[in-house]
């Protein structure tokens, strides 16, 4: 009889969180939660102007106030070569402020004292001597040949202009636009949003003055490739650098760089050789750190009468801040940003970029998306939004039309890229169905006959992610590439340690889950290790989607690394050749007779105590993994909303979300990334904005300015999947933490767009509040 | 300034600054690092506590101001080695993901569900409306805490049954 075979809880099952158990409790570990003995505290003094020159900084009267260890300056980090650091955009930035300041917020020195409560106290004895200059806010003044240079510390620069970059056919573009019947254009400004992860940034550097070993509690999303860069950057030797990650409140992008607090902290830590704790208020972390979009784009596409795609062009202004600290790929200077032409069988694209430096701060990152992708997708949705509008079509009907095809797949777009599978209309016909899309068209035509205002938006989007193959994916040098090891003990339990880092998405269950489905242990019984560079394996980390497409690859393949010496093993116990063994669901079996089998927890005893002769023992493999090609999720959002003619408030009724993510590995855990994606991307929609006024103070400092959606703002979803795996992926998934916040804000406003669109209404830059939905009723009946 | 608080039933003294925030209280002089800081401004509700069973954010008080009262934090919910059944609620319909913000809506809900142990999606959410996630959208979190209402409902039932 064969042996009784427990369902592997594998790919597909909805198990529920490993990592619930301590957060439930209250006994998770964030970055704050962490005490060392003798642990110091450091406050940092930020630049109350957006541009000045600094005449001196007076430290004495902070120095001697009781409790207080050193105050450094930009002068004593130069005095080690630290007062400036390379970006991961191979640009610098000011560790500490010498020259000048840049932006408001800007680090100029930094308190290090007994208590948080007196380094705090200690900043307000610093005296800085400041002498204010114009202050250049938008990225057109930045350009202008009579605006400042703000970057007079570089001497090869002569104005404020970074970068210029293209992608795509430009004579092919023109020759398309040449024949074009109808040209659509769009311009508008996703402007400048904050990740706001609930925890905010900060570190516990611990430096050994006795072994030089450096030990630094950090808010990473990325712990390994943050070890090599501070050995790159301070010089230290990588052996004596530990970065570990524990608990990570949220981050969406805004852990990724290495923020001016970390080096302060370190060189602190090594300078007086006792730990050092620095963590961010909520301000500092709006403030200073990464903030994302801030483009400003131009569109156009063009097409035939009957609604034909036929060029794209788009040409976009990257408002960068002070310095060009972006988080992205090395050679793609404006992100993936060339995806934009979508969803959609587009003949020719031409894409360029230019980038400038303004007073404001620096790090663009991607707020939840693969560097820029949220951008592009938006410019293109909103753009055949409009085109239907210009032709008379129905929104989702020109998007059928020139949808690529499920049969054109691996897919060449123009700019570049080679998507992998995709059925993007099977995914518009589910959501149209889902919402109920022809009698929500009747209700639109109705109200409007009454008066009342609804609308509805659609945005098909594809998303790019999952960087990158080495050939033209890295950072600082470094192929983004991914790590896995895996350990089977004696008793069939395991150990999984992987470069990808948590930080709410579920990788103890989810990677335990991979590895249940290729070798058969129950996730329960396997550990997976992450946020410690000493006890994981190189590589890139968790951004850009990116954990599922490449570390969870390697994770696959790793587990595959395994099972194949497992069978060598199982041959030897069944007494059979290696090529009789037959493998499913965690049990070995000999071809052609079935009550044969062994276990792999008995494999896993055996690899320790009963190996053949001749064979190395233990159960351990190690893989890295270089993607083929990167992964494409796709989807439908369709949202429908009433908008009041008299207030410009717009309020959801429903919000269906279609998602093609390949292969779910657990359903919930993709559902709640969905949930909290569309969450994101309505807050974008909405309401988050980091403004500036023209002076560069920021108007987004707290959260009473750069709002949030609550509970009580946030729509309903409803949830809908296909699923098309990615053909060149080990188990077909594609990833999915960012798809809804890449689709969902063109959705939004498409939706509000629609229910104006009849008064001639083509545009309301985000965030669409109900002042400027107000603003453009009356314009457009002649009012105001 | 000496104060003596009751911290999740335990009688607590401190020696503290006057201006000492109450989640720092709780945080470092307590050791009690499930309650957590996310904003400053009373606008996230990261630092939710219960204060004499009504939920407070706790960086917006004084310790001081907590002399002589009650307060419950996430440390508190279980009882008797057993879990609360908000917390297992939450666990279960997956409404946490980085659980920054879970000890705070925890304590929320748990307080709702003493006053109104069927809420409506409304009620939660307004219940909720002082506190930010920005990882679940609020959906499970809505779920999670009518599971645990209809969960502790159940419980009731079953103890009545086994007394009568």
């Amino acid at each position: 009889m064969a042996t009784e075979v427990e369902e592997i809880r594998g790919l597909g099952h909805s198990v529920k969180r490993k990592e619930d158990d301590r957060f439930i409790r209250g006994k998770g570990t964030y970055i704050d939660d962490i005490t060392l003995p003798g642990m110091l505290h450091m406050a940092i003094l930020r630049s109350p102007f957006a541009h000045a020159t600094i005449n001196s900084i007076d430290t004495s009267r902070a120095a001697a106030l009781p409790g207080v260890v050193a105050v450094v300056t930009g002068e004593l980090m130069a005095q080690h070569n630290l007062a400036w650091m390379p970006t991961l955009s191979y640009d610098t930035q000011a560790v500490l402020a010498t020259d000048k300041v840049r932006f408001q917020g800007q680090e100029v020195a930094a308190v290090i004292a007994e208590d948080p409560y007196i380094a705090q106290d200690a900043l307000e004895l610093i005296d800085v001597d400041y002498e204010p200059l114009e202050a250049i806010v938008t990225p057109q003044r930045a350009l202008e040949a009579d605006a400042p240079i703000i970057r007079s510390d570089k001497g090869d620069q002569k104005d404020n202009h970074i970068f210029h970059w293209e992608a795509g056919d430009k004579e092919a573009t023109d020759a398309a636009f040449a024949q074009a019947d109808v040209v659509v254009s769009l311009d508008t400004l996703y402007p400048r949003s904050h990740p706001s992860p609930l925890e905010t940034c900060g570190c516990v550097a611990d430096i050994n003055p006795s072994t030089g070993q450096a030990t630094i509690y950090m808010t990473t999303q990325a712990p390994t490739l943050i070890r090599t860069v501070f050995a790159l950057v301070a010089g230290l030797p990588e052996e004596k650098i530990r970065i570990v990650s524990p608990d990570i409140g949220g981050g969406f992008g805004n852990k990724v760089p290495v923020y001016p607090g970390y080096v302060v902290a370190t060189a602190a830590s090594l300078l007086i050789g006792r730990p050092v704790k620095w963590i961010e208020d909520r301000t500092e972390n709006l403030i200073s750190t990464g903030f994302a979009r801030d483009y400003h784009m131009h569109g156009e596409l063009a097409l035939k009468h009957d609604g034909t795609m036929l060029g794209l062009r788009a040409s976009l202004l990257a408002d960068e801040g002070a310095f060009f600290a972006d988080a992205q790929p090395t050679k793609f200077k404006i992100g993936l940003f060339h995806i934009v032409s979508g969803s959609y069988d587009l003949p020719a694209a031409f894409v360029s970029g230019d980038g400038a430096y303004t007073n404001k701060a620096p790090g663009g990152v991607a707020y939840r998306c693969s560097f820029r992708v949220t951008e592009a997708s938006y410019l293109i949705e909103r753009l055949v939004q409009n085109a239907a509008y210009e032709l008379g079509m129905d929104p989702a009907e020109i998007r059928l039309k020139n949808f690529i095809d499920k049969d054109q797949f691996p897919y060449a777009s123009p700019t570049g890229f080679v998507y992998d599978s995709g059925d993007y209309h099977r995914a518009m016909e589910l959501a149209r169905e889902k919402i109920g899309y022809a009698e929500l068209r009747k209700e639109q035509e109705e109200a409007r006959a009454q008066g009342k205002l609804y609308g509805i938006g659609l945005a098909s989007f594809t998303e790019v992610v999952g960087a990158g193959p080495h050939a033209d994916y890295d950072i600082l040098g470094l192929k983004m590439n991914d790590g896995a090891e895996l350990r089977i003990h004696p008793t069939g339990k395991a150990i999984l340690k992987i470069s990808v880092q948590t930080q709410g998405q579920g990788h103890e269950t989810t990677f335990a889950q991979i590895v249940a489905s290729q070798i058969g242990i129950q996730p329960e019984d396997i550990k997976v290790v992450h946020g410690d560079s000493d006890a994981t394996p190189f590589g890139l980390g968790t951004y850009a989607s990116r954990s599922t497409p490449v570390s969870g690859a390697a994770t696959a393949m790793v587990a595959r690394r395994v099972r194949e010496k497992a069978a060598k093993i199982a041959a030897h116990l069944l007494e059979v050749a290696e090529e009789d063994i037959e493998y499913a669901e965690g049990v070995f079996s000999v071809k052609g007779a079935p009550d044969k089998t062994t276990k792999i927890q008995d494999v896993a005893m055996a690899a320790y105590a009963n190996f053949p002769d001749g064979m190395e023992p233990g159960l351990e493999a190690v893989y890295y993994y270089d993607p083929p090609n990167l992964t494409f999720p796709f989807g439908t959002y369709a949202v429908a909303v009433e908008v009041d003619p008299d207030t410009g408030v717009w309020t959801v009724r429903r919000m269906v979300a279609v998602d093609d993510c390949g292969v779910r590995i657990n359903p919930m855990i993709v559902d709640g990334q969905i949930h909290g994606g569309l969450t994101e991307g309505f807050g974008i929609a909405a309401m988050e904005q980091i403004a500036f006024d023209d002076q560069g103070n920021c108007l987004g400092s707290t959260f009473m300015d750069y709002l949030l959606p609550t509970a009580w703002e946030t729509p309903r979803f409803e949830l809908h999947a296909t699923e098309t795996p990615s053909p060149h992926h080990p188990i077909g998934a594609k990833g999915v933490g960012e798809s809804a916040t890449v689709g969902s804000p063109a959705a939004f406003v498409n939706a509000v767009i629609d229910a104006v669109a009849h008064m001639g209404i083509r545009n309301i830059d985000m965030p669409v509040t109900s002042a400027k939905v107000w603003d453009a009723i009356q314009a457009a009946q002649g009012g105001a | 300034m000496q104060i003596t608080v009751t911290v999740n039933g335990a009688e607590r003294t401190a020696d503290v600054e006057p201006r000492m925030l109450l989640v720092h209280l709780l945080r470092e002089e307590l050791g009690l690092t499930g309650t957590h800081i996310g904003c400053d401004t009373t606008s996230c509700g990261a630092c939710t506590v219960l204060l004499d069973g009504v939920p407070v954010k706790s960086c917006t008080m004084f310790g001081v101001q907590a002399d002589g009262r009650e307060v419950t934090t996430v440390e508190g919910l279980m009882s008797n080695g057993t879990l609360h059944p908000i917390q297992a609620a939450f666990k279960e319909e997956h409404g946490l993901q980085c659980g920054f913000c879970t000890p705070g809506m925890m304590l929320t809900g748990a307080a709702l569900l003493k006053d109104n142990p069927t809420p409506s999606d409304d009620d939660v959410r307004w219940a909720i409306s002082g506190q930010i996630c920005r990882c679940t959208g609020y959906m499970n979190i809505v779920k999670a805490v009518q599971a645990a209402g209809r969960a502790m409902a159940a419980e009731t039932a079953g103890a009545a049954g086994v007394t009568s």
